[in-house]
Order: C-alpha cells, then sequence, then structure tokens
C-alpha cells in the first residue's frame, strides 16, 4: 500500500509539472493582455494589480479590420465544413454501399489524396487557383481546403458507415424507400455521431488555416483571422499587450469550441477508438 | 425510381434481365453520378490535376506569365539548381533534424503521458488530459506568436524562468543566435503537436484486452516488465503509426517558422516549408518552385511507400 502511494505522488507530480510548463505561455500571454505594454514590458509576469486594462481589447474590438478578418473566417469556415461534411458522406455513402466496377479504384484515388498534405502542394494549388482566376476570392480558399479535406473525412465515415448493419438497409427497401431515401433519413441520422466528428475537425482546419489564404489572397480586406492578426502586428509591432488581447480574444472561443466539442475531436481524430 | 437492393444485384445480368432492371440499373447509376461527381471533380480539379501538372512546369523556367514553350523549356534545369543550392541542403538537413528529435523526444513523450492519463484509476486523469491537449487546438499562428514572446530575449519566460532556477544564466537571444534557433523551434513544435500523438497513444491503450496484462502481472512480473514486454509490443500498429505521422509532419512544417523566424538568422531554421514558399513562391519562380514540390512529393511518396511496405506489413505478418 505504501509503495503504490508514492507511486501515486510520483505521477501527480509529473503531471503538474508539465501541465504548469504547459500552460505558463499560454497564461502570461493572458495575464500581459490585462496590463498596459508599459507594464507588461517592465514585469512581465505580474498580476494585473491595478486593474483590467480593458483599453487592449477595445482597441482590438473598435479595429475594423479584426471584423472583416472575422468575417472572412466565419465564411471560409462555414463553406469548408458544409462542403466537406455533405460530400464525403456522399461519397463514404456510395464507397461503403453501394457496389460497381471501378468503385475500389475510385476510393484509391481519393486516398492517394492523403499522402499529399495542403504545405508540400501550395504551389501547385496556387497555379490552379490562378489560371481558375480564383485569386483574390474566397472560393480559392475555400474549395482547395475541401478538396484536401475529402480523403481523410471520406476514410472516417465510411468506416461509420460500414459498420451500420446491413439488415436496416435491406429492411427500408423492402419498405420501399430509394437508395436516396435510405441515405438521408437512415444512414445520415444514425452516423450523426461520427458527421459531427469529420464537421467539427473541418471547422477547426479552416478556422486555423494560414497558408493557404496567405498564398490566394492579396486583399487585406477579405484575410481571416490568421491573417488579420499578423497584420496587426505589423501595424502595432510595439504594442505587445495590444498583440496579447488578440490572441486572448482568438484563444478563448477556441478553447470553450475545444471544451464543447472534445468527445467529437477525439472521435475524428483517432478513428472513434477512445472512449470514456 | 422504385426501390431496389443493390447489392444482391448480380455483376452479370442476362440481356433480358438487363430489360427488366433498366429502371433499377438506371436509379443505381443516378445515384452514384449524384454522390460521386461534384466531391470527385473538385478533389481532380484542386488536388490531383494542380499536383500531376506541377511535373509538367518543373521543366521549364517560368515566371508564371505566358505559355509554356520551347523557348523556356529548361529540362532539368531546375532540379541541377535546386541540387546546387546551399541553402536547399541546410533546409533539408533541417528537416531531418526536426524529424529526428520529433521521434527521440516527442513521440516518448506523447507516450509517457499517454500511460499516465489514457487509462487506470488516477483521480483528476481526465482533467490532465484535457489540459495536456488544450496546445493542439490553437492555431499555428497564436502558437507562435505566443512563442515569439516567451523567446524574447530580454525578458520571456524562457529566459526569466532559468534565470530563477540556474544561478549566473545569462539572457540568450532564443530566435536570433543560429545554434538555438532549431531547438528553440523544435520546442515549440512539441509543445503544439505531442497532445495528437498522446492522443493516438490512448486510443491505442485502450484497445489492449487487460486480461493479458494482468496475466503477467499474477505470474509475478514487475510493472516495468509488464510495459516493456506485454504493454509496448501490443501498441506496435500505433507506434508504427504515429513514427508515420510524425515523420509525414516533419516535411509539413511552415507555419511556426514562417511566423517566429522567417527561416532566419541566415537561413539558420530554413526548412523544407519556408524554401518553397520563399524561393518559389514570393519570388514566383513557379517552374522552379514546381521543382522543389515534385522533390517533395517523390521523398514523401517514396517514404510512404516503402513505410508501408516493410514496416506496416511486417506489423500484419506478426498479427497472423
Amino acid at each position: 500500500m505504501r509503495k503504490s502511494a508514492v507511486i501515486k505522488l510520483v505521477k501527480y507530480v509529473i503531471l503538474i509539472t508539465v501541465c504548469t510548463v504547459l500552460m505558463s505561455p499560454v497564461v502570461v500571454a493572458i495575464l500581459g493582455s490585462m496590463r498596459t505594454t508599459g507594464d507588461f514590458t517592465e514585469r512581465p509576469f505580474g498580476l494585473p494589480t491595478e486593474g483590467i486594462y480593458w483599453q487592449n481589447y477595445t482597441n482590438v474590438l473598435k479595429n475594423e479590420m479584426f471584423w472583416k478578418s472575422f468575417q472572412s473566417s466565419v465564411l471560409i469556415t462555414l463553406g469548408v465544413t458544409l462542403l466537406v461534411t455533405s460530400l464525403a458522406s456522399c461519397l463514404a455513402f456510395v464507397f461503403s454501399r453501394i457496389s460497381f466496377l471501378g468503385r475500389g479504384l475510385l476510393f484509391n484515388i481519393l486516398s492517394f489524396g492523403l499522402l499529399f498534405p495542403l504545405v508540400v502542394a501550395i504551389l501547385p494549388i496556387f497555379i490552379q487557383v490562378r489560371s481558375l482566376g480564383l485569386i483574390n476570392s474566397l472560393w480559392g480558399v475555400i474549395l482547395p481546403l475541401v478538396a484536401f479535406g475529402l480523403p481523410g473525412s471520406v476514410i472516417i465515415l465510411r468506416g461509420f458507415f460500414v459498420a451500420i448493419p446491413s439488415e436496416l438497409e435491406d429492411a427500408a427497401y423492402i419498405d420501399g424507400c430509394t437508395t436516396i431515401g435510405f441515405f438521408w433519413h437512415i444512414l445520415f441520422p444514425m452516423a450523426r455521431p461520427a458527421i459531427t466528428a469529420v464537421a467539427t475537425i473541418q471547422v477547426i482546419a479552416a478556422w486555423n488555416e494560414y497558408f493557404l489564404p496567405l498564398v490566394v489572397l492579396n486583399d487585406s480586406n477579405k484575410w481571416p483571422l490568421p491573417l488579420g492578426i499578423m497584420q496587426f502586428r505589423g501595424q502595432y509591432g510595439a504594442d505587445t499587450a495590444g498583440i496579447m488581447a488578440y490572441v486572448t480574444i482568438l484563444i478563448i472561443p477556441a478553447v470553450i469550441f475545444y471544451l464543447f466539442m472534445e468527445r467529437h475531436i477525439v472521435t475524428g481524430l483517432t478513428g472513434g477508438e477512445l472512449k470514456g | 425510381m422504385s426501390a431496389t437492393r443493390f447489392r444482391v444485384l448480380p455483376r452479370n445480368t442476362q440481356p433480358h434481365a438487363a430489360s427488366i432492371n433498366w429502371n433499377q440499373r438506371f436509379d443505381k447509376l443516378f445515384t452514384i453520378a449524384l454522390f460521386t461527381i461534384p466531391g470527385f471533380s473538385i478533389f481532380l480539379t484542386f488536388l490531383l490535376i494542380p499536383i500531376t501538372l506541377t511535373a509538367r512546369y518543373s521543366l521549364y523556367e517560368w515566371k508564371g506569365f505566358g505559355d509554356l514553350t520551347s523557348e523556356n523549356y529548361a529540362g532539368l534545369g531546375n532540379y541541377q539548381r535546386l541540387y546546387e543550392h546551399d541553402v536547399f541542403h541546410q533546409a533539408v538537413e533541417h528537416t531531418f533534424i526536426i524529424m529526428g528529435l520529433s521521434l527521440l523526444i516527442q513521440l516518448p513523450l506523447a507516450l509517457g503521458l499517454a500511460l499516465l492519463v489514457g487509462r487506470g484509476e488516477l483521480p483528476g486523469r481526465r482533467f490532465f488530459r484535457t489540459l495536456l491537449f488544450i496546445p493542439y487546438v490553437f492555431s499555428e499562428v497564436i502558437t507562435a506568436l505566443i512563442w515569439q514572446y516567451v523567446y524574447h530575449p530580454r525578458n520571456g519566460l524562457a529566459n526569466y524562468t532559468f534565470e530563477k532556477i540556474i544561478p549566473g544564466f545569462e539572457s540568450i537571444p532564443w530566435l536570433g543566435e543560429r545554434e538555438y534557433v532549431l531547438y528553440a523551434i523544435f520546442a515549440v513544435l512539441t509543445w503544439k503537436f505531442f497532445g495528437f500523438h498522446m492522443l493516438l497513444y490512448m486510443a491505442g491503450l485502450q484497445s489492449i484486452p487487460k486480461d493479458l496484462e494482468e496475466a503477467a502481472r499474477i505470474d509475478g512480473a514487475g510493472e516495468w516488465n509488464v510495459l516493456r514486454f506485454v504493454t509496448l509490443p501490443l501498441m506496435g500498429s500505433t507506434i508504427r503509426l504515429t513514427v508515420f505521422l510524425s515523420i509525414l509532419g516533419s516535411f509539413q512544417q511552415f507555419v511556426i517558422v514562417n511566423v517566429m523566424t522567417n527561416g532566419g538568422p541566415f537561413y539558420a531554421s530554413e526548412v523544407m516549408g519556408t524554401y518553397l514558399y520563399k524561393f518559389g513562391i514570393q519570388r514566383f519562380n513557379l517552374g522552379y518552385g514546381s521543382a522543389i514540390a515534385v522533390v517533395l512529393f517523390f521523398t514523401t511518396l517514396i517514404f510512404s511507400i516503402l513505410y508501408q511496405r516493410f514496416v506496416m506489413r511486417a506489423e500484419q505478418e506478426i498479427a497472423r
């Protein structure tokens, strides 16, 4: 009994140390955002003893560019998430439920896409987006993100669709359901956890994307938040506390979203293997 | 449209049967087309076709304007320039350093933490698990901005902490010194990405049947031996997967390096992603950039195929 108590203590010490090291940069950034830049540079790790210096936040929130970036981010995220979830569900349905000649080939071609991460393929995409005249258009960001989001999403969804018993499908067809009807009324609702997982992963990926809009969008009025914050830093480089306020404004919704969607994020990343 | 049961339709229907089932066949074809064409056209237009075309662009001295003509045809000239460019050599070397460090430090760290919080009865493990995964949720830009402040040459968190712990420690400009910058960036990459690997390990841990470990314990094996001879071998497939993803991930680093140092000082933190951006896209050398992209594709492709063939397959054979 003695020994197990010591082991437990050691485990806690390790975990608390790791978590402290892990969280301290974030905590310092948030504390910094609550004070003036002068105070922040003088004693970087102090608490906001003179009350929270809200001006850092109002500066960001009154900035017109912040709201434009916010709008772009919302549009890109919505577009990517809706398109990936709907198109990937359709593809996964065909690949799991309808057998036809060439199905395996098509599926392999799609899976092949997993080998090309967006960063590695950025130049070909840039050339293609340019030749289609989509430079400076949000579609030039959305459509490539969809293309790169599809392979992984289809593979996750297909796994879930295959697991749904075929007796259910037979029953539906006997009751006069069409293929599309089966997909829409039975499969889609049943696979909702998997679809939520795929959607959640896409929301995070699209919301955070930096490289593609950097290359595709020249007009700073259309820049999403990750580029917006870089522009803000370019303009107010000396205002460290202000930048930390911008960072905090972006962190808080991300953490809240994560806490709410934790289960789905985990499902999406591990293909549903992690329980409890 | 009539009710159909596609799965039970025979592959080669006789001619007369085909005419009877025409309606059903139409329904099936229609569904396949409706469900695959939109997704596939986006996939082809924005992924497969551009990637294929790159191979052609890479043979031209092309600034992105005008057609590809025999005049600006460069043969393998772009590849030769790339091969001779010492900055590219540095970028490759740095990419491999990051890869090696990830395998040696980041993955064992993730595995150790997964063993602590992935299962068992430790009270509060769920809380720790949530906390440990939080950095993975932040965007790379946010991560880079926060850490740029941590590495501030005068009063950043890193220097401040070391000054408190180590007496006589002198502040280091972490991102400004050639010898430190790559390791400083590696620390950020670990901070950001270990949570993802930890998650995969936790999933792997849960699929291990508990009785096997229990049996070893009953036979008198100590905790360390249970871990070494039972748990870790059973997690083989997960470990192989994370090694694979980690290596592929090292080829893809761009945002954190670009925001924190932009490859500097003097190319000391240049990686393949930033090299491609700087020398291909920013300078609009699209032909040259295509050559870089092709080299990247082939590196990842060959690696993936070899890894799947020799490492992942070995695992399947063991399973048999």
